[in-house]
């Protein structure tokens, strides 16, 4: 049986699955059924100076793709709207109760010295872990100066977690907005400012789809909408990419990465993990199906860590890292191509379709005496992937490589690449 | 009523209620959308499938039911009547997936539904060509080929002999097949197109001459179906107790209280295809305690699908194979049906061995009217459906009446 426990930022908890701040961990009822349930740890939603914030009415869009729902999820709920002793007495409450669970709280103050300070003491009289600041939310606050608005500025980044290094003896978590063009950036000004480690992805900036008998975007509130937060099992990529990128980048390495973004099973967990995170937290896909399905992210990976003979975490934490490369560190004499397996094929078509119409040609349809046939065109086929991915029938189109006897050549040395030593004049 | 008969109409119902728009949705998104997709080419009327359930996954029912109508005009009739399992289901690349095609015929009732909900047809006609055509026959094939020259811009008259349009539509399948008015709905529908008039209880050959037709309309074309029943021709057939399944289904088809059809408690159907089934079933629904269907043949072989021989089990109907009827008794008020290994008493026997074509004028080929590109042996005249060789389905019919229209228009020389 793996062990599942993680260590991330100084703070032990019996697995690596946290509830990342948001509605899901927005007061001591949430919470106590979270850690009923299994989770190792939750970021309570933001809390922020009093009075509260406000809330409208009418917070959620979603993406129905193919008859799943919530493949795409967006909001623009804005931070906690409650006051603030109220929250910081049921942390103070639960973490007395739940002990061995990680409580992070994640918190967004005006951007001066004085107010960080003073919600910092006030946070860790209640025995909190540790804190996370949000430098993430794309709505409502960034307009105020706050969230995102000092996410993407890499020197207020810097600044306000030196402030908070300086009044805390907690861990302090960087979360990080994706809505910027180089996630470095931010992720090296949290380290500089002394972060113990950063989380992301927060929301992306989005509009989720448009209501097209009212003529707004939405979700919708009195016949208007604005740009919201957008997150769930689309989103994954994104996050996964940006994961890497700062796991990968020699100036921020040992820099802890807590992975956020479209986490929906153990499979998508050990992935982030895999890319270098030190532990995932989750919002969507329990707010589509509930607390319970930790159960299953709990014994999936501890399944699979059984059968790859991983005893713990860090044995496979980053293991990916080193294969994420540059486009030109790829080896172009590296050749696959398309193998359809006859005997799985169902005739769908979908695959010529797809190779016929927008890609190489490279798929014969046949009929022989009626009956249909697909058939790669190894000549024709550059190893694309596309047949691979609309074919419906598991391993029935898989990718084959071709042995070659050529050395392993990226751009960089390629005759073609005007900057290569090999770079032959036409 | 009596609660008794109220119960036992119940049992007419539609076997099988539309999909509810969530059903349809899960349904359609089932569907891969194949390229050259098998279950276009498996449909008599070519119906671009993957194209409509496209429009209802999307939302685009209309465009959904105008892709289904525009190849046939009865696909809510063949969306409840059409032996899927053996057409498109069969062909759909899930059933070699998984055994479980995607459900085409429901979703196709889905879309057909909403568009006669709607009341008005997807289609506009083509400027009046002033051709006037004579359809006979008021069934599938005529009212389909009828449709046709319309959208071409001709005019139709369809006479048939019955009192009806629909032909086995409306006479002739299962009433829980077609549950309520639906085939006079359906060809109500089919006539808001315009421009076909109707002309009932006129018998070919009685109250209409073909060489009159000839003269008076541009084109004819005969969609007569079979008139006649085959006989057993054993002993004891003509006992009082003893009817065609035709007849039966007939009258209970058109029986507003079903329980007005009396054929006591024991009923021995004899055939194995779906006038068989379709008859024995509605015995049992309308409260035979006994139905035993005899067919001569082994269950490969009937004619009704597994599908159908399965729903007439279920529906608690007792299939002999290879019991082939000798002969038929009277036993004091009952009636004996004697085979080789048995013998079974029944009140009523039903005949189900086959229909055939009764008529005259152009030539026949082994007793159907002969025809090569639907055009028989007189100039002029066209024939189609099942007074002609080839399948025998409501969907073959629907075909070759669209086919016959574009020989027709071809000839008339558009």
């Amino acid at each position: 049986m793996a062990d599942l426990s993680s260590t991330f930022a100084g703070i032990r908890t019996k697995n690596p699955f946290w509830l990342a701040s948001a509605p899901p961990t927005d007061k001591a009822y949430n919470v106590e059924r979270a850690f009923r349930a299994g989770w190792g740890g939750v970021v309570w939603k933001t809390l922020g100076e009093d009075p509260p914030v406000v809330n409208v009415s009418s917070r959620y869009g979603a993406i129905s793709y193919g008859g799943t729902r919530v493949a795409g999820f967006n909001n623009i709920e804005l931070i906690t709207d409650r006051p603030l002793e109220l929250n910081l007495q049921e942390i103070t409450e639960v973490k007395r109760r739940w002990p061995d669970r990680a409580m992070v709280v994640s918190l967004m103050v005006p951007c001066n010295e004085e107010s960080w300070k003073a919600i910092l003491r006030r946070v860790e009289s209640t025995g909190a872990d540790g804190v996370e600041l949000n430098f993430g939310c794309p709505h409502g606050m960034s307009e105020r100066g706050m969230g995102a608005a000092v996410g993407q500025v890499p020197e207020y980044v810097e600044m306000v977690t030196r402030w908070c290094k300086q009044h805390t003896r907690m861990p302090v978590i960087v979360k990080l907005t994706p809505n910027v063009t180089d996630i470095l950036q931010a992720a090296a000004a949290a380290k500089n400012g002394g972060a113990d480690a950063v989380s992301l992805i927060n929301t992306i900036m989005s509009i989720c789809a448009v209501d097209l008998d009212l003529m707004s975007p939405t979700p919708v509130v009195d016949g208007k909408g604005t740009h919201g937060g957008y997150c769930g099992p689309a989103v994954k990529p994104i996050a996964l990419r940006m994961v890497a990128e700062i796991a990968r980048d020699r100036a921020l390495s040992g820099l802890p990465i807590s992975g956020i973004g479209g986490i929906s099973t153990w499979r998508d967990a050990a992935e982030f993990i895999a890319l270098g995170a030190g532990n995932v937290q989750i919002c969507t896909a329990a707010m589509t199906h509930g607390f319970k399905i930790v159960e299953d992210m709990v014994s999936g990976l501890s399944n699979w860590m059984d059968e790859k003979g991983y005893a713990a975490l860090r044995d496979f934490q980053g293991a990916a890292v080193p294969n994420f490369v540059h486009w030109d560190d790829l080896n172009l004499n590296y050749k696959s191509i398309a193998r359809i397996d006859q005997s799985l094929c169902i005739k769908c078509g979908k695959c010529y379709a797809a190779c016929e119409d927008t890609s190489h040609q490279s798929i014969a349809a046949l009929r022989d005496n009626g009956a249909r046939t697909y058939e790669i065109i190894d000549d024709e086929c550059v190893g694309c992937n596309l047949c691979a991915h609309v074919c419906p029938v598991d391993d029935c189109i898989t990718m084959i490589s071709l042995p070659t006897e050529k050395p392993y050549r990226t751009w960089k040395d390629h005759e073609n690449n005007p900057s290569s030593p090999d770079f032959v004049h036409g | 009523m009596s609660d008794s008969a109220g119960l036992i109409n119940a049992n007419f119902a539609d076997a099988h209620p539309v999909l509810t728009s969530a059903q349809a949705v899960v349904a359609a998104n089932r569907c891969y959308f194949c390229y050259d997709a098998p279950c276009v080419e498996a449909c008599p009327t070519g119906i671009d499938v993957p194209g409509f359930i496209r429009g209802i996954a999307t939302g685009n029912i209309a465009g959904a039911a105008k892709t289904i109508l525009q190849e046939n005009i009865f696909g809510g009739a063949c969306a409840r009547v059409c032996p899927t399992e053996i057409l498109c289901e069969r062909a759909c690349v899930r059933t070699a997936e998984m055994g479980k095609p995607v459900e085409i015929g429901a979703l196709q009732r889905v879309a057909t539904d909403w568009q006669m909900a709607q009341g008005v047809q997807p289609f506009t006609r083509a400027p009046a060509t002033g051709k006037h055509i004579a359809v006979i026959g008021a069934g599938p094939a005529g009212l389909s080929c009828a449709h046709a020259l319309s959208l071409r811009g001709h005019e139709a008259t369809v006479f048939d002999a019955k009192p009806k349009p629909g032909g086995l539509n409306e006479y002739g399948i299962a009433a829980y097949k077609m549950a309520g008015d639906f085939a006079a709905r359906e060809v109500e529908f089919l006539l808001s197109i315009g421009g076909i008039k109707m002309q009932y209880e006129k018998r070919l050959g009685e109250t209409i001459l073909l060489a009159d037709l000839r003269d008076r309309f541009d084109a004819v074309f005969l969609a007569l179906g079979l008139a006649g029943v085959n006989r057993l021709r054993i002993a004891g057939e003509e006992l009082s107790g003893v009817r065609d399944a035709v007849d039966f289904i007939a009258e209970l088809r058109q029986a507003a209280d079903k329980t007005s059809v009396k054929i006591g408690p024991r009923v021995v159907v004899i055939g194995g295809g779906n006038t068989a089934i379709d008859a024995a079933t509605q015995a049992k629904l309308l409260g035979a305690e006994e139905v035993t269907m005899l067919y001569r043949r082994g269950p490969e072989h009937m004619s009704a699908t597994k599908d159908e021989q399965e729903w007439a089990q279920t529906n608690g109907v007792n299939i002999r194979f290879w019991a082939a009827p000798l002969r038929i008794e009277q036993t004091g008020s009952a009636l004996e049906v004697v085979t080789e290994q048995n013998v079974f008493t029944a009140d009523t026997v039903l005949k189900a061995v086959g229909q055939v074509f009764v008529g005259e004028g152009p030539a026949l080929e082994s007793g159907r009217i002969k025809v090569e590109g639907y055009q028989t042996s007189l100039p002029g005249v066209f024939a189609g459906g099942d007074c002609t060789h080839g399948m025998d389905l409501t969907v073959h019919a629907v075909q070759d009446g669209k086919m016959a229209a574009r020989a027709i228009d071809k000839f008339l020389g558009f």
